[in-house]
């Protein structure tokens, strides 16, 4: 069973149709003793960081999370998931996030041209290793669309790069937490692949 | 990179697409479904689907197309056509699509955008923009009106304003259909795209007048746009999404040729 963490945070359809068809059965829940429990968290989302983190908090959610991030759980952090995992977020007014790994979530850059948000097809430029990459060619593409980016404080958690005005981390991993700005369930074929290997890893991760 | 969007775009009414359609491999040309899924494999980036039911107590069969066209494919989609309040967002949205798009009811009310941003994200909100050009005038100072009801009736609106108020209100996309371009296969209205491209930060996906695939390449670089909609050009088996990428790939545009 994959818990699917509901915040209050954009439509969690897709998600549950992606893995539905990988045959996997997916319990979308508001409740942290359900999450505390998981033996696999997918953590989605769209919208903005300060009220994900109000009814995070409100919620008793991101007490949860860290509970099973400490665990060694394996967890997918998606879009607004894969920002909120950082410590602080600069959209909102500096607002304070989980913390769970060190950095923090920053605007994509300003100017004429460049059109915010960064929404569409792009690639990721692989720059690590990592389980949940297994068959997927240099050359797919993933579905985008977001005006923040995730910028952790450590090199060595980012597994991926994309260019959008900035060359930004699109996937971050760190023990047993992989996070991708992306939607794998609005990507394809290749989408479906990595979820395919979230379901398969067991949250190991040697860098 | 960015990839430009390639996004065919399917009319349905009471259920069933309008267009007649001739595709090979079997696809039930009637069914919208089956015309997603046939898309979706065919290398689609998006697709739209608008909602030409007359009768507004039918919407629960599009609802119904939304949901099965949700299981069948895993690329983002946007429903428009008779969208008129959040409740209507909400059915759509709830129904598996990534993005709502309204026009009419949004130029009439355009706290609409307001409200369903608030509510779903400005990533759902698409604004559909049917445009049509007239003399400049000091009401329309770009010489592009805004029309409503399905390009019927024109309403003394500037394009371009409207283009940054709906930016400003807080949608995330424009969907900008040119009325005079619209069925002609003759090519996109690339100075009214240009125009409004330029004015705001949004994506802009240009639509009406799509023939060939030098017209997508126009567009996608002169005309400034971050998407094409594609309809008869690909319904009628003219092109195949195939070929017209491979045309924009050799003219050095970036489209997504792995799927």
């Amino acid at each position: 069973m994959v818990v699917i963490i509901d915040y209050r945070a954009g439509n969690l359809t897709s998600v549950v149709r992606s893995l539905k068809v990988l045959g996997a059965a997916g319990e979308v829940t508001q409740d942290p003793a359900v999450v505390a429990r998981a033996a696999r968290v997918v953590f989605p989302g769209v919208g903005a960081a300060g009220k994900a983190m109000a009814i995070l908090k409100e919620l008793k959610l991101d007490q949860a999370l860290k509970t099973v991030f400490d665990k060694g759980v394996p967890i997918l952090g998606i879009c607004l998931g894969a920002q909120v995992v950082l410590e602080y977020s600069d959209e909102n007014d500096n607002t304070r996030c989980l913390g769970l790994l060190p950095g923090r979530t920053r605007a994509l850059p300003r100017r004429p041209g460049l059109k915010i948000p960064h929404m569409g097809w792009n690639q990721v430029r692989f720059l690590r290793g990592h389980p949940i990459f297994k068959g997927l060619p240099e050359s797919a593409e993933y579905y985008f669309v977001h005006s923040y980016y995730p910028s952790p404080a450590q090199e060595n958690m980012i597994l991926g790069v994309t260019e959008h005005g900035v060359t930004f981390p699109s996937v971050m991993g760190w023990r047993n937490l992989v996070a991708t700005q992306f939607h794998p369930e609005k990507s394809g074929r290749f989408g479906l692949q990595l979820l395919e290997n979230f379901l398969a890893w067991d949250g190991s991760y040697a860098e | 990179m960015l990839s430009k969007r390639i996004i065919p775009c399917l009319d349905v009414r009471d259920g069933r697409t309008t267009k007649g359609i001739k595709f090979q491999n079997n696809v039930d040309i009637g069914d919208p479904v089956a015309m997603a899924r046939h898309y979706y494999e065919a290398g689609a980036d998006e697709l739209v689907f608008y909602d030409i039911t007359a009768s507004s107590d039918r919407r629960d069969i599009m609802i119904e197309v939304v949901r099965r066209v949700a299981a069948a494919i895993l690329i983002p989609f946007s429903v428009g056509g008779g969208i008129r309040n959040l409740q209507d967002m909400r059915a759509v949205l709830l129904a598996g699509a990534e993005k709502v798009s309204v026009n009419t009811a949004a130029v009439l009310e355009p706290n609409l955008i307001a409200a369903g941003a608030k509510d779903f994200g400005s990533q759902c909100i698409v604004l559909g923009m049917d445009v049509k050009k007239v003399e400049s005038s000091e009401a329309i100072p770009s010489g592009y009106e805004m029309v409503i009801h399905g390009g019927r009736t024109p309403m003394g609106i500037d394009a371009l304003w409207w283009a940054r108020e709906a930016e400003r209100l807080g949608a995330g996309e424009i969907c900008l259909n040119s009325i005079d371009a619209d069925g002609t296969q003759a090519g996109y209205e690339l100075t009214l795209t240009r125009m409004i491209s330029e004015a705001v930060s949004i994506p802009v996906i240009a639509s009406g007048g799509a023939g060939t695939p030098e017209h997508l390449a126009e567009v996608l670089t002169g005309g400034r746009a971050d998407a094409a909609l594609i309809a008869s050009m690909v319904h009628y088996g003219t092109y195949s999404i195939q070929e017209i990428k491979d045309y924009l790939h050799q003219r050095g545009i970036p489209v997504r040729l792995l799927w």
